[in-house]
């Protein structure tokens, strides 16, 4: 079936901790919790990558992340948007250049995959339903793609 | 059977289906949305569930490569037809079972054990630990609910000698019991009441998929296409359950009581019919809202073996109580 818009309207993200101090993990489960209910807008927090529709990767990605990071993206169904969430994950932060650290995120993913990278440290929980709008954009990006 | 009512049982039996999924999304986005008000949450649109399908049916849909194929693709469908067939079988408001005459509650409990065997093989075939798990977990939770579950539709039938559910929807059973029947009765009812939920795989007793520990459990596999035909299923189901308890328990119609009046069709006096429709929706909301809604808000999750206690100690004493009551006025 052809990808159309009423895919951004239900999206389920997987969470995935690459070696983060959780920090950023707390702060998703934060946009789960009532003040800020991200399922009112279809978002929903599932166990498993094979339902996931967006990624959600926290953390530098660490020597024995690194593997498991790569399994989980190509075991997520296209298609597919990863969400980095925080600093470490998108320029490994201030573990900049550690020994034991493999990331950041993105040198480690396919050339075609769709990264959207929201910053903070902790990221605030507004940011990430913020970073969920810039999906859309890449969402309407793969739309195009489809024609 | 004539020509022309083969030709109506065949147009109902592809229509009750499509009503079926239909209003088994329905029923599934006001149970998320009552439940996001309960936690004071404002809670996904009504037509969520709608949208979460549409978006699995474009989803990539995933094999995975230890998995045995024609299992894990088989059991998908294997329950949602089981399910929908179901449907055919059970009185729905006004009317009668399409297929009066050939099925019977025994047919209906046996359709409704298939789609949770389905989902245990398809766990068992898709190749991931998580999954043999929650398929042992569903097998061990069904062993359980089922014998409730079967106390509460015997008592129901032996007080109509039949297991014809045309000849039990026709005449509410509380009209037929007195006073310690009556309590028998409302005691077979909280059985029923505790079934619904494990039949359903919902909180207290979604062990099978339990996303926090065992990340989807059952469906842990399972993805795009698949995993919205399992969507349906269990949409589907909630209707089912909920329609055949109304069968069993709440057969009501407004008609019985106040007839409208006004134009007629086919034997049919529409604004009554209408009404009755309506009631029967509004039973079947009030049923969902308190044996799923409210009781996956109010309670977490049985470890499985507390699970299986609760139907096999405390629900069957208080079924068995149940039916004896009923059985003790009928027999003095």
């Amino acid at each position: 079936m052809k990808l159309s818009k009423t895919f951004d309207k239900a999206l389920w993200v997987f969470h995935l901790n690459s070696g983060s101090c959780n920090g950023c993990d707390i702060e998703i489960v934060a946009a789960v919790t009532p003040r800020y209910d991200v399922e009112r807008f279809g978002i929903k927090l599932v166990g498993s990558p094979r339902h996931a529709d967006v990624l959600l990767f926290t953390g530098p990605v660490t020597r024995k992340m690194k593997n498991r990071v790569l399994r989980v993206y190509h075991q997520t169904p296209d298609p597919k948007v990863v969400m980095v969430i925080g600093n470490c994950g998108s320029t490994t932060g201030v573990f900049y250049d550690s020994y034991a650290i493999e990331g950041p995120i993105d040198t480690l993913l396919p050339e075609d995959a769709h990264i959207i990278y929201v910053n903070g440290c902790p990221v605030r929980p507004e940011n990430i339903i913020n970073g969920v709008k810039e999906a859309w954009l890449h969402l309407e990006e793969l739309r195009g793609d489809n024609k | 059977m004539s020509w022309n009512d083969f030709a109506v049982r065949l147009v109902l039996i592809v229509l009750i289906p499509l009503i079926g999924i239909f209003l088994g999304l329905l029923y599934k986005g006001f149970d998320r949305k009552i439940t996001a008000m309960m936690q004071s949450r404002i809670g996904p649109p009504w037509r969520q569930p709608f949208r979460d399908v549409r978006k699995l049916f474009m989803k990539e849909n995933i094999i995975p490569d230890n998995a045995v194929p024609w299992i894990f693709n088989g059991a998908p469908i294997a329950a949602l037809v089981a399910t929908l067939v179901a449907l055919v079988y059970l009185p729905m408001g006004p009317f009668e079972p399409v297929m009066e005459g050939y099925g019977d509650l025994i047919l209906v409990l046996y359709l409704l054990a298939i789609p949770a065997v389905a989902m245990a093989f398809g766990g068992l075939a898709s190749g991931s630990p998580y999954a043999t798990v929650g398929a042992q977990r569903e097998l061990v939770l069904m062993m359980s609910y089922e014998f409730p579950l079967a106390i509460a539709a015997v008592t129901i039938a032996w007080k109509y000698s039949s297991f014809s559910l045309g000849v039990i929807s026709s005449d509410p059973v509380w009209n037929n019991v007195g006073m310690m029947g009556g309590i028998g009765l409302a005691l077979v009812l909280t059985t029923m009441i505790a079934v619904l939920p494990g039949e359903l795989s919902k909180i207290p007793f979604d062990q099978a998929e339990a996303e926090t520990e065992l990340a989807g459990g059952i469906l842990v596999e399972y993805s795009g296409r698949n995993l919205g035909i399992f969507y349906l299923a269990e949409v589907a189901k909630m209707v089912v359950v909920g329609t055949l308890m109304i069968a069993l328990f709440f057969p009501h119609n407004i008609s019985s009581w106040y007839s409208f009046g006004g134009p007629e069709f086919g034997g049919f006096i529409l604004a009554d019919v209408g009404a009755d429709i309506l009631f029967f929706l509004l039973k079947l909301l009030v049923i969902i809202f308190g044996a799923v809604s409210l009781i996956r808000v109010a309670f977490s999750r049985f470890q499985i073996d507390r699970a299986s206690y609760f139907y096999w100690v405390p629900m069957t004493i208080i079924g068995l109580l149940g039916t004896f009551l009923v059985v003790l006025e009928g027999v003095i």
